[in-house]
């Protein structure tokens, strides 16, 4: 498993765009993984938790929001959720294309932003 | 959030769309990867395997099959500092690059870059690059190669495309070596092509023995007729003797 370096690209997404946007903090990371990918959420928070010390996103959540793999028979055009490989429930053929299940990618973040005007 | 503070300043809680693959960081250098292969006329194959399916034994019998006509490099991702496998490809005369990826169980673009700034590409034809032996992590991490090799092999078993579904997508081509072990394991070559079939329809397959060289020449031939599509793509200029 490589959540490792999954993790780390996450972070330099985030906190890249942290910096953009002049935040204080990141209280919230709302990743799309499709279930096709074959990573661990925990292991990718337990990560997540160990390398954000000490950076904008230290303490911030991570949120998955995992997509079913879903395919389309090129023959029938029937869609079917694929959980294991298989043919096409509806008429057998072997040949589909896969429509859902390969999203992998950082969609938001919440940030807190401090504003400088100061009342004394 | 906000209460403990005086509000001496204030909070404004933003949510950011940002909507990016988190392989882009990846992608980027391996598209960087791909245009110094091409700027160089060097056609570039990363092969994947599970530990033990032969990578480095059909590598070495790539390598007698083409050396005589084409110059090879190979880089050698390894989990370990062991040059077990690049001692192998040097013995054989040919440049090997070792790429130890300290525990890491693949290899990403930016090592493979590394890996290549070692090598003299202006002077090679073909850069292979074996990566670490996993069959999960090195799916959907580009090197910037322009075809992407499985190795399957008989002893693993024929249930392997439904089990590791992942690795046969947006593969170019597979091998599936050892066939010299056939009569001995039970091996149902209709169920394993199938699995093949609905992962990544068409697929370019070749039944080969690194051991007895039985099926070689069909995938050598397969790999020299993309080296020359590439190098006729790039309009190469050859300065060295074929």
């Amino acid at each position: 498993m490589h959540e490792l370096a999954v993790t780390e690209s996450i972070l330099n997404i985030t906190t890249r765009f942290a910096r953009q946007e002049n935040a204080t903090r990141v209280t919230d990371v709302y990743l799309v993984i499709g279930d096709l990918s074959s990573i661990i959420d925990d292991s990718v928070q337990f990560y997540w938790d160990f390398i954000t010390k000490d950076t904008v996103c230290e303490k911030s959540l991570l949120h998955f929001r995992r997509i079913p793999a879903r395919a389309k028979c090129n023959n029938c055009g029937h869609e079917f959720q694929l959980k294991e490989l298989m043919p096409c429930p509806q008429c057998d053929s072997a040949r589909f294309k896969i429509i859902e299940g390969e999203e992998f990618y950082v969609d938001s973040i919440k940030i807190t932003k401090e504003e400088t005007t100061h009342v004394q | 959030m906000c209460n403990s503070h005086d509000h001496s300043h204030d909070h404004t809680h933003d949510h950011v769309s940002i909507v990016e693959n988190i392989m882009s960081q990846n992608d980027q250098l391996a598209a960087h990867n791909r245009k110094l292969l091409d700027k160089a006329g060097v056609f570039g194959i990363n092969i994947m395997a599970s530990p033990g399916a032969g990578k480095t034994s059909v590598i070495l019998k790539t390598i007698e099959a083409l050396s005589d006509r084409y110059k090879i490099a190979v880089i050698e991702g390894d989990t370990a500092p062991v040059t077990i496998d690049a001692d192998k490809i040097i013995a054989k005369g040919v440049p090997a690059v070792q790429i130890n990826t300290g525990g890491n169980c693949h290899l990403d673009a930016h090592m493979t870059l590394h890996g290549m700034d070692e090598l003299e590409l202006d002077e090679l034809d073909l850069l292979i690059i074996e990566n670490v032996g996993n069959l999960v992590c090195p799916a959907g991490v580009a090197l910037g190669t322009h075809a992407n090799v499985v190795i399957a092999s008989v002893p693993e078993g024929d249930d392997k495309p439904y089990k590791y579904p992942n690795i046969y997508r947006g593969i170019d081509v597979i091998l599936l070596n050892k066939t010299d072990l056939m009569p001995y394991i039970d091996f149902k070559m209709d169920y394993f092509l199938q699995g093949l079939e609905m992962l990544n329809p068409g697929l370019e397959s070749f039944a080969l023995s690194a051991k007895s060289g039985e099926g070689i020449a069909a995938w050598t031939a397969w790999l020299e007729e993309r080296i020359h599509e590439h190098q006729h793509r790039h309009h190469r200029e050859h300065t060295h003797t074929h």
